[in-house]
């Protein structure tokens, strides 16, 4: 195997890989707002409920939450999962694990916005959801990014952790193709950290843009 | 007509009682201020008629309306808390500026959103008061960029713009230095001279003989002292206030 066929190769597993991605980001980012207002509610037995969820989701390895995903619904339940669900498993187990995360980094956030902002919001007579959403969410945003930041870059690394129950991404694509005869060998896993270490490159260039743009205001 | 009347107003925080007791009328274009120690209730009496803080029990009206009625001492809320919030503004010690917003936002931001006003007239009337307020240059500045003094002159104008009938100021200037200081007092001397009703909770005893029609001083939760200005520093009767006074008399006074 030719260095060029194995980076054709590479760049064609990394499309999966960008998608579980994306994929995860667009679920999470949403879901973890959803997950710190259940967490945060005055019905207790939702804020139990996501107190545990919370804690399993960091508590536990990502990779044997992939497992469970996976082969939960065969295991528990003796339902044969649709021929596609290898994929979508990885895609739900990376959603509720990454929301439980930013779920906590939200409410880091919201809960360093001195009480003065809600208060002049409600003399002025801003609903409480007006208040959430024109007052406090965008200055919640400001003071998240870093945090995100640092999530969204090891999102990028875990995604290779997909492997574990055979899906073609980036990784599993290296390590097939590093121990196939005559192929580039060790070059393979370099060649797959430069892409992983590009991408992270750009995740953080644009996050910093992104926070220079917010500098408008302390 | 009376603006604002607060009756029998408790307030406990814990074991804390804070507010024991409390009646507080002010009629309209009167100034009060209100003086007294820290802790002695002033602040949490203007959260209570803001609705910052629930009361324990007593009642209170704007403008001859109940927005908290008393049922045998127990406080009842009206459903409609916010028609009331139009009545009054208040003009926080650390001003509390929306801090994503520019100057102009902050200001008509509440009048259209929660007012549903038009945004022509609200532009117009906002910048008129910027530049009563000497500020005709800061409307696209953002609350980081201004100075203390020009923070606090904002949010009054923030609470003027919603037009309210009664604007309530906890300690306005506390958070200021001597110089910034002057320029707020300034401009709520201005606003007393145009006759808005006003209650200033504040620690500037010259200011407040300035500017009010009728001083309180407030007492471990109680109203120890009221009268005109003359009366109150002038001829106290109470031993507590002397010796509260006393302390202020090396200074401005």
């Amino acid at each position: 195997m030719t260095i060029q066929v194995m980076l054709t190769e590479l760049s064609k597993s990394f499309l999966v890989t960008l998608e579980i991605f994306f994929l995860t980001i667009l679920g999470s980012m949403p879901l973890g707002l959803a997950v710190y207002f259940f967490k945060t509610s005055k019905f207790k037995p939702l804020k139990w409920i996501t107190d545990v969820y919370i804690s399993v989701m960091r508590g536990t390895p990502l990779i044997l939450q992939l497992m469970v995903v996976y082969y939960g619904p065969n295991l528990i339940f003796g339902i044969t999962p649709p021929s596609n669900w290898r994929f979508g498993a990885v895609i739900v187990a990376f959603i509720i694990n990454y929301a439980a995360y930013f779920a906590e980094i939200y409410r880091g956030g919201i809960e360093s916005i001195p009480t003065g902002q809600y208060e002049a919001a409600y003399v002025l007579g801003y609903t409480k959801v007006q208040t959430f959403f024109k007052i406090i969410l965008p200055q919640m945003v400001k003071r998240v990014l870093p945090a995100v930041t640092n999530e969204i870059i090891t999102l990028v690394k875990d995604t290779s952790l997909a492997c574990i129950i055979g899906t073609v991404e980036m990784f599993t694509k290296a390590k097939q193709i590093a121990v196939a005869p005559h192929s580039p060998g060790m070059l393979t896993f370099v060649a797959a950290a430069v892409f992983y270490y590009v991408f992270n490159y750009l995740v953080a260039f644009i996050m910093k843009r992104t926070e220079k743009a917010l500098n408008y205001y302390k | 007509m009376k603006v604002l009347e607060m009756k029998n107003i408790k307030k406990s925080f814990a074991d804390n009682s804070v507010l024991k007791d409390i009646s507080l009328c002010v009629e309209k274009g009167e100034v009060v201020s209100i003086i007294g120690s820290s802790g002695s209730g002033k602040s949490t009496l203007l959260r209570c008629a803001t609705f910052l803080e629930e009361i324990d029990s007593g009642s209170i009206s704007y403008m001859g309306e109940y927005a908290v009625n008393s049922d045998g001492g127990k406080p009842v809320y009206s459903k409609n808390l916010k028609k009331f919030k139009n009545e009054f503004g208040l003009v926080f010690q650390n001003f509390n500026l929306f801090a994503h917003y520019s100057v102009m936002k902050n200001i008509i931001d509440a009048p259209l959103c929660v007012q549903k006003r038009e945004k022509k007239e609200v532009i117009a009337q906002a910048k008129e008061l910027l530049k009563k307020m000497g500020l005709e240059d800061k409307e696209n500045s953002y609350p980081c960029q201004l100075s203390g003094g020009q923070q606090q002159r904002v949010s009054i104008v923030r609470a003027l713009a919603m037009n309210p009938e009664i604007l309530f100021f906890d300690e306005p200037t506390s958070a200021l230095d001597p110089e910034l200081t002057g320029e707020v007092l300034k401009v709520i001397k201005q606003l007393a001279e145009e006759k808005m009703t006003m209650v200033i909770v504040t620690h500037e005893m010259e200011f407040a003989r300035q500017v009010s029609d009728r001083v309180i001083f407030m007492d471990e939760g109680i109203i120890a002292e009221e009268g005109t200005p003359r009366e109150v520093f002038d001829n106290p009767k109470s031993a507590r206030i002397k010796q509260f006074l006393s302390n202020y008399k090396n200074d401005s006074m």
